[in-house]
């Protein structure tokens, strides 16, 4: 099983690399179009602002790569920033387009959270809720009862419910802890940092068969 | 609910495991491979190295061991000692840590934390702020709690979370190594005045220290060193201690 993890220059690629490899699968280091055509799944780790990351994915190409891919049935899995590309638009030190492949917006935790003293970044372990009425998603239910690692300030809204795998809640403030659609998966919290769960989680994408 | 975190944290130096109290008298206390792999079977939120013996020399040796270290555990590292650059940053993120902890060369050059906030985002970053009692207020002192700054380390907080810092990494140097518990004024002080996390660190002697830490200082995280390192207490413990206080841990 061959995964094309995207190098765009941002992002902790190592952590990613070893946790994937630990889950059982080959790691390739891609930054071009013919490369990732030759790798099975495709994993968008991500660290920073959203800005500099489409703005790298842009420059380099690899956003019209990634999106061929995806169309054409790919698994792709998004982590934390990763994840919120996949949307429309983000308010993030502005406002910036995103990759659209997920209708809905990425926005900031309310302004007064931090005065309500729910610190920001939202940082630390926190759970991941599924909801009663809808089948869990196959990558996420190793993830059921169990804590992961979220490191973020920006949230992605979905505007389309059946989009929203699972959510989380910070302040009261409830918030996408996993979005997805057809061979689509994106999770705001970062596996490669969630111990065992997270590993859990990066096994039964590689399993996965959309 | 988001729970508060417990972070062992690893003193090193030339590669080694260390310990020291009120920052000297140092003694060797292992191999930090085996150390965080012992945390993270143990259930550590997160692992924090800091080189006290930071110097140009030993630089690679350091990234040397964060990437061990980040080949075996699946879990937030944090890293400090010594960073006075953003290429300091940019090759400890490489290694493999996760966030990045900048003390004295914040003191000096504070524009430094704004930059690498924006650069690498505010959760990459934290400051570690060494504060001392000095009359009436709290001061930052550098070089390992050597040198005075005449700087109020709770203004110096803020200014650091305002500048984009995620994590406040706050140790009283008059607690540190004392085991009398956490500067719980000071680690109030700072809780209530910055929207950055605060990690509380510096005189955890007991598992209750460590409940007052986190509910009457407000911190968000607690680290200790050497109640975890010498077998005291065990990280599920001290979780099962703070669960049975009514406070969030991820058991």
């Amino acid at each position: 099983m061959k995964v094309g993890l995207i190098n765009y220059g941002m992002g902790n690629l190592h952590s990613v690399a070893k946790a994937l490899e630990k889950a059982g699968g080959e790691v390739e280091l891609v930054a071009d179009a013919e490369a990732l055509k030759q790798c099975d799944r495709i994993v968008l780790p991500g660290v920073g602002a959203f800005r500099d990351c489409i703005g790298a994915l842009k420059a380099s190409g690899m956003e019209t790569a990634i999106r061929s891919e995806v169309n054409a049935g790919k698994p792709f899995l998004g982590i934390c920033l990763g994840m919120q590309v996949l949307m429309d638009l983000s308010y993030e030190f502005g406002r910036y387009s995103g990759m659209g492949l997920i209708p809905g917006v990425v926005r900031g935790f309310p302004e007064d959270h931090a005065a309500r003293g729910f610190k920001i970044p939202h940082m630390g372990w926190n759970d991941v809720i599924f909801s009663s009425e809808k089948e869990k998603h196959p990558v996420l239910q190793p993830l059921e009862g169990k804590q992961v690692y979220y490191v973020h300030s920006y949230c992605c809204m979905p505007e389309n419910p059946d989009h929203l795998l699972a959510a989380c809640s910070y302040g009261d403030y409830p918030f996408a802890a996993a979005i997805g659609r057809d061979n689509i998966v994106g999770v705001q919290f970062h596996p490669e940092k969630s111990q065992g769960a997270g590993l859990a989680l990066l096994e039964a994408f590689l399993q996965w068969n959309p | 609910m988001l729970s508060k975190r417990i972070i062992p944290c690893l003193d090193v130096a030339h590669g080694r495991v260390v310990k020291g109290v009120q920052f000297v008298d140092i003694i060797d206390a292992g191999d930090p491979v085996e150390a965080a792999v012992k945390y993270d079977q143990q259930g550590a939120d997160e692992l924090c190295f800091l080189d006290i013996r930071a110097s140009h020399e030993s630089r690679d040796t350091l990234y040397h061991m964060v990437t061990e270290v980040a080949e075996h555990v699946f879990m937030p590292l944090t890293v400090g000692g010594g960073v006075k650059a953003l290429s300091d940053i940019e090759n400890l993120l490489h290694a493999g840590a996760d966030k990045v902890s900048i003390n004295t060369a914040a003191i000096f050059t504070p524009e430094l934390v704004k930059e690498a906030a924006e650069r690498f985002g505010s959760s990459t970053i934290v400051v570690a702020v060494d504060a001392k009692r000095v009359e009436d207020h709290w001061e930052c002192f550098t070089h390992g709690g050597r040198k005075p700054t005449g700087i109020n380390a709770v203004e110096w907080a803020k200014r650091m979370s305002d500048y984009g810092a995620g994590e406040i990494l706050l140790t009283s140097m008059d607690a540190d190594g004392t085991k009398n518990g956490y500067d719980i004024p000071l680690t109030r002080a700072v809780s209530d005045a910055i929207t950055a996390n605060v990690v509380a660190s510096g005189g955890v002697g007991t598992l209750e220290h460590m409940a007052e830490g986190l509910k009457a200082g407000g911190a968000d995280a607690v680290l200790a060193a050497s109640i975890f390192h010498f077998g005291t207490y065990t990280i599920a413990e001290a979780k099962a201690f703070l669960a049975a206080q009514g406070i969030p841990v991820r058991i």
